[in-house]
């Protein structure tokens, strides 16, 4: 249960998608101008993710590993067809996208227009081969985890876009320089929450250390107690200020 | 008569600047990013995308009359993949260390969106010749970049270039360290590629205001 629970947060917030891997990138910087969309598409990556991973996890163990087919018979045991990992992860993958966008058309065809070109793009979304290929080189060692890798993995790659989404759609309101514009406001932006997102680094392993306090309490008693004294003319200062970060 | 038309020869030369796969069309930026802490993978990803981009969009310009458009996505893959195979296997034989460091990112060539994205916008549409200067335009657009970034990340993360000390010993305290130069550690964590890539974009598009994107 403790693995489940660590290999979870651990895909969600330290080796995200995005910000520690850059996988997904195209469809992330392109698919963000809203947060509608960016939901939708999100939520397909999940679904495809948490699929795939698990069925290539079970390819790589009874098929492609070096003595993977030991269950056929002694003979095949000395067998190694990991060469063949790709081609046979891309065909997993590109398989179930074509599923996947069957059923989004039946279902949901408000969904399937909006998505439009990027659905089947899935099938070349960097973060789906990815998370296969990322499963292979850690060796994760069960189905169950497979599947969770999958899972969080996903769920990872939903928040980042989400949040660039919800960024790119408030910024358009602000006065960028015209050739910063876009696309590379954009990209700065994903490399500062990239930064933010190494702070999680150190999260799953400290073992004894005493729970600090978070930024946010202290914030808070700093206002309340600038509240209370309101003489001193840089503490009001420094209220302003928390207050603006606030806003 | 000379080697290229003029025609020809702008197929090679517009995805160097202006029409440019990573800072322009937004494709293939994933291993743009990660693997350019060092220049020699830098070096050797831009190689193996100019490999299999050239070689792949001759042989999907040779199969456009018979892909039927419906599968067409898969066969690309398959086209791909072989080829990416390949790369693969000859690095893990001939470079493995660098095949290491490379990982998981060889494999994903595969996915790297400017080779479905000329496939699809250009190889499906045109001669095999013509398909191969495609390619190795936009390889060599996305491999600028790509060795652009390396040498940045690598000259002020680690104060080297392909391995080699070139601002002197920042143990020793010699060369430029000598007047108190410090290797600056934020070039090599994984987002300051994305910074750095940025601030091309904007140098770029000073540079050429026809390039700015609407507000």
């Amino acid at each position: 249960m403790l693995e489940h629970l660590e290999l979870f947060f651990k895909s969600i917030f330290i080796d995200n998608m995005v910000f520690a891997v850059f996988l997904g990138m195209c469809s992330y910087l392109a698919v963000s101008k809203k947060v509608a969309t960016a939901v939708g598409l999100g939520a397909a990556v999940i679904f495809v993710l948490a699929v795939t991973v698990p069925l290539n996890w079970l390819l790589d163990q009874y098929l492609l590993q070096p003595g993977a087919l030991s269950w056929l018979g002694e003979e095949y045991a000395s067998y190694d067809l990991s060469f063949l990992s790709f081609i046979l992860f891309i065909a997993t993958i590109a398989t179930m996208v074509q599923l996947v966008e069957i059923v989004v058309e039946k279902f949901s065809p408000s969904l399937y227009n909006s998505l439009g070109i990027f659905l089947p793009l899935i099938a070349v979304n960097c973060a789906i081969l990815g998370g296969s290929l990322f499963m292979q080189a850690r060796e994760i060692p069960s189905l169950g985890l497979a599947f969770n890798y999958g899972l969080s993995s996903g769920i990872g790659w939903f928040l980042a876009i989400l949040a660039i989404a919800a960024i790119r759609e408030k910024i358009r309101y602000s006065a960028v320089p015209a050739p910063l514009r876009g696309l590379g406001i954009t990209f700065i932006i994903t490399g500062l929450m990239g930064i933010g997102f190494q702070s999680f680094g150190g999260m799953l392993t400290g073992d004894n250390e005493p729970p600090t306090v978070t930024e946010e309490v202290v914030e808070a008693v700093e206002t309340e107690q600038i509240k209370e004294d309101p003489k001193d003319p840089k503490e009001t200062e420094e209220s302003t200020e928390v207050i603006a970060g606030i806003d | 008569m000379p080697l290229l038309s003029k025609k020809e020869s702008k197929l090679i030369l517009d995805p160097l600047a202006d029409n440019n796969p990573i800072t322009i069309q937004v494709l293939g930026i994933c291993s743009a990013l990660a693997i350019t802490a060092e220049l020699k993978a830098s070096v050797v990803m831009a190689v193996s995308v100019l490999f299999v981009l050239g070689l792949g969009n001759v042989v999907i310009s040779l199969m456009r009359n018979i892909i039927p458009s419906k599968i067409r996505i898969i066969v690309q893959l398959v086209v791909v993949a072989t080829l990416v195979i390949v790369v693969d296997q000859t690095l893990k034989a001939f470079a493995y260390e660098l095949s290491k460091t490379l990982s998981v990112f060889v494999g994903l060539i595969i996915t790297n969106c400017i080779i479905m994205g000329r496939f699809e916008a250009f190889a499906l549409g045109n001669g095999p010749w013509r398909s191969f200067l495609d390619g190795i335009g936009n390889a060599l657009g996305y491999g600028v970049i790509l060795i652009i970034v390396g040498f940045f990340r690598e000259l002020l993360g680690s104060g080297t270039l392909f391995g080699i000390p070139v601002l002197g010993d920042p143990i020793a305290k010699t060369g430029l360290y000598a007047y108190g130069y410090e290797n600056n550690g934020f070039m090599i964590i994984p987002p300051a590629a994305l910074i750095v890539v940025g601030i091309l974009i904007w140098i770029q598009r000073a540079k050429n205001p026809s390039l700015v994107e609407e507000a």
